[in-house]
């Protein structure tokens, strides 16, 4: 007897063919369920972990901060410091700024928000942030003087304070509790209560998987209309889930289907599938976009003569990079200005060697002047990170065809933002040379902008260009009262940083969102944020 | 027996002992600083230094090797150095899918693949034989995430029979549990099918031409009972090894498949723990998956027993 002539030993019974019949009935008719329409479900560009937006300055964090924290003072569309939880007054000497916070603040445990509470969180911010650590040079006094006002007293001209509290990115000025707020700056809060327009549900965080936010129903938006991070934050939904897609393609089907609602990052090359779709809408809501740039480092040869780093300049081309990181000529543009095109400060000022493009010729002639000797540039790569993997391979064949000796080492972002701080000689662990990128907010102006500092070994961002010129020439502007002789100080100093090569800028480029059309309100801003947007049945 | 799985335990804690030291040692020798992840492109070098204090980093690798050894003594496994979240509650938010997609998958492979090879083996050399052998073929040569991509298409995008990512609990209900475990589990499975059919029709091969199997057959036994008693059982050593290491390969992590479906599960967080240097999560996941290795291979060992009675402990 063949196994196959006794099947019949294996015919389903009638209850088992009963099951499968329903099983298929259910299956087919099954649709991906519909997802609460008070709930928007988006994929932001990264899963968050560090849940202190003073600690860090990773973009998802700073948007968690906007999402449960408010700020003293918003930047609206205009560029412009407007009243949040603050309005301000300032004396006629620019030298005393006096503080009221709005009624209707609370804190999202029932609290009343405090003069204190803002101090403490100012003070804090102040060990962390850039600029606002220049800003603090020039503090004499911040203190409470009664329950809503503090004030803020100068020992000397510093006309950057609104701009620098009102600012988007970098470390906006979060307001915490005081509690929270004392906590040392080096070390991670673990308190989450905020005051913003939605509260952190702690109970279903998942580093990594996802993270939720409910509508903070005690908050009192103001009444102006959003503008930026300034006017009224009045949120429509009951609820926003950051869910973590670690696979772009899952993150692309699962809009597709329905399945979540917006996408903040969309990789350029997988846009026909999205494009595609009617019930998807793809936009740029951060028109200003990236800057990506080179950092040479000060410290080691060849980059501590100047003149090897102008030829390492004039080798390289923004174009060249920009084709290959981005592609798309409606996302991507050269831009000269080390503030980013289209900000106040925006300017061409000595940015003729990086505009004219790559030229290979007379970088060898220079680097002939120069003396060059052949010593091998390590150019660390990112290769884990698309978004800076593809520049240290374009500009270390620019650079060869330029004359330069390479030696472009591939690791992962972890080694390389670990190596990058080291300021021993290349033997023992050094570099010379790396990319990344930067919202142009974060460097629109030369207070905002890390890379110019002149500060040394001691202060300078990663490269450590030791320049006292610089550091003179941002203190002025920072004193300067008149937005004209901003502007003239701000050319100035970009003239200068491009002369002695601070670093390279190689380009801008935007990237796209997609949320689905069911999404209305979105603010086109630098920074992603859920108040204005309203959710409809799909 | 029992003797004999308290000497296996046993045996097992210098194991462990080994692997948490060398674990240990080789994190901090791999280039690398949480630090630098949780402070972010703008740090200088300064709040670098004061990050690293406050987590400890800076202290001798001695103390820290001491602190952390005492941790473990008390069943305390840390907590992140990057979210401050406790280790344990990060390991055991990923167990549930890790655990569901394995126990899905192994499901789906044993009750496909045994089957198949005992069928290849039965018509040995005739065409369902190839058809097997082929199936398995492809099974093992296409890569796991083309597969899931195109189970995707067909099953969630054309078909809209199941969601295209995501976990639920079973808690949540039967039905959103298994639509969402479905897809990755038949992924996954491909693979493990094809591994399983393949050494199922290898050992019996070996067996069908014993002995007993021709008496068994000789005393009038149907092909079913000849087939699954008595050759299967006789081959089932080999199998069950292979079953048995495949499972604690996929708790210790699917990478791929989850980020494919989405399914947050161990493998994830131990990429992600490792790609930020997240010390503490790293250790206690390596420290979690050489148990399971020790505690699997213990099972296997004893299911020997069982299935072969020959084995004797």
């Amino acid at each position: 007897m063949s196994f196959l002539a006794n099947a019949s030993a294996f015919k389903p019974s009638r209850l088992v063919r009963s099951a499968l019949l329903a099983s298929v009935v259910a299956l087919s008719g099954f649709v991906a369920a519909p997802v609460d329409a008070q709930e928007i479900r988006a994929v932001m560009h990264s899963g968050i972990r560090v849940l202190d937006p003073v600690i860090t300055t990773a973009h998802i964090t700073r948007n968690h901060g906007y999402m449960i924290y408010d700020t003293l003072l918003g930047m609206d569309e205009n560029l412009k410091p407007q009243p949040q939880m603050a309005s301000w007054e300032v004396s006629d000497d620019g030298l005393t700024y006096t503080f009221t916070l709005r009624d209707g603040l609370k804190w999202h445990d029932g609290g009343p928000v405090t003069s204190a509470d803002a101090v403490a969180s100012l003070k804090r911010w102040g060990e962390r942030d850039g600029g606002a650590q220049m800003m603090f040079k020039s503090v004499e006094s911040l203190e409470p003087t009664g329950d809503k006002t503090f004030v803020l007293k100068l020992s000397e001209p510093f006309s950057y304070v609104l701009e620098l509290m009102a600012k988007p990115s970098g470390l906006p000025t979060f307001i915490m509790p005081e509690r929270v707020a004392k906590t040392p700056a080096g070390e991670s809060i673990t308190d989450y209560t905020g005051s913003g327009p939605f509260k952190f549900v702690e109970a279903e965080f998942e580093p990594g998987v996802r993270a939720v936010y409910e509508k903070n129903e005690d908050y009192v938006p103001r009444d102006e209309p959003p503008s930026w991070t300034a006017g009224g934050k009045v949120v429509k939904v009951d609820k926003v889930t950051w869910v973590v897609m670690p696979d772009v393609q899952t993150a692309v089907n699962a809009i597709n289907g329905g399945e979540i609602d917006f996408i903040e990052q969309t990789p350029i090359d997988l846009l026909p599938l999205l494009q595609a779709n009617p019930e998807l809408t793809v936009e740029v809501l951060s028109p200003l976009g990236y800057q990506t740039m080179a950092r040479l480092n000060w410290l080691n040869p060849p980059f501590d003569n100047v003149k090897i780093r102008q030829a390492a300049m004039t080798a390289l081309g923004q174009e060249p990079i920009l084709a290959a990181l981005v592609g798309n000529a409606e996302y991507m543009k050269s831009c000269g200005s080390m503030y980013g095109c289209g900000t106040p400060f925006a300017t061409d000022a000595g940015s003729e060697p990086i505009m004219s493009g790559p030229q290979p010729d007379k970088a060898k002639a220079m680097l002939e002047e120069a003396g060059y000797d052949g010593t091998p540039i390590v150019l660390m790569q990112p290769t884990d990170v698309p978004s800076i993997a593809p520049q240290p391979v374009v500009a270390a064949q620019l650079l060869r065809q330029g004359g330069f000796t390479v030696d472009m080492q591939p690791m992962d972002w972890q080694t390389l933002v670990t190596r990058r701080a080291s300021q021993a000689g290349v033997a023992e662990g050094g570099w010379n040379m790396f990319f990344t990128n930067w919202i142009i907010p974060e460097v629109w102006s030369p207070i905002n902008n890390p890379m110019l500092n002149g500060g040394g070994k001691e202060a300078a961002w990663f490269g450590w260009p030791n320049d006292p010129e610089l550091d003179e020439m941002r203190t002025k502007f920072a004193q300067a009262s008149d937005e004209e002789t901003r502007k003239t100080i701000a050319a100035d100093i970009q003239a200068h940083a491009y002369e002695v090569v601070n670093y390279i800028p190689v380009g801008e480029y935007t990237i796209p969102s997609t949320s689905r059309n069911s999404l209305s309100g979105m603010l086109k801003m630098p920074v992603p944020v859920f108040w204005n947007v309203e959710k409809a049945a799909d | 027996m029992f003797a004999y799985i308290a000497r296996r335990i046993l045996a097992s804690v210098p194991v462990m002992i080994v692997v948490a030291l060398f674990v240990f040692l080789l994190l901090r020798l791999t280039p690398g600083d949480p630090a630098a992840i949780i402070a972010g492109d703008m740090a200088t070098p300064a709040q670098l230094d004061q990050i690293r204090q406050s987590l400890g980093l800076n202290e001798p690798l001695v103390t820290q090797f001491v602190t952390w050894s005492g941790q473990l003594l008390s069943g305390d496994f840390g907590r992140s150095l990057i979210s401050r979240t406790p280790v344990l509650t990060l390991i055991g938010q990923r167990l549930e899918p890790t655990l569901s997609l394995a126990i899905v998958t192994m499901i789906i492979t044993l009750v496909l693949s045994i089957p198949m090879g005992v069928l290849a083996a039965w018509r040995h050399g005739s065409l369902t034989d190839s058809a097997v052998m082929a199936v398995s073929v492809l099974g093992f040569s296409i890569p796991v995430f083309v597969t899931g991509y195109i189970f995707i298409q067909i099953f969630a995008i054309d078909l809209r029979i199941f969601p295209v990512q995501g976990f639920k609990s079973i808690s949540e209900g039967l039905w959103p549990f298994f639509s969402r475990i479905f897809l990755p589990a038949l992924t996954l499975a491909t693979i493990y099918i094809a591994l399983i059919a393949r050494m199922t029709r290898a050992a019996m091969l070996d067996v069908l031409g014993e002995d007993y199997v021709r008496t068994a057959r000789a005393k009038g036994l149907s092909e079913r009972v000849v087939l699954f008693r008595h050759a299967l059982r006789n081959a089932a050593v080999p199998i069950l090894t292979v079953v048995g290491t495949g499972f604690a390969l996929m708790i210790s992590g699917v990478v791929v498949t989850e980020s494919v479906f989405n399914i947050p599960g161990l493998g994830r967080l131990t990429v992600d723990a490792i790609l930020a240097r997240d010390y503490p999560v790293i250790q206690a996941l390596i420290l979690l998956t050489s148990g399971i290795y020790v505690v699997i291979n213990l099972l296997i060992d004893i299911s020997y027993a069982f299935m072969d009675p020959r084995i004797r402990y």
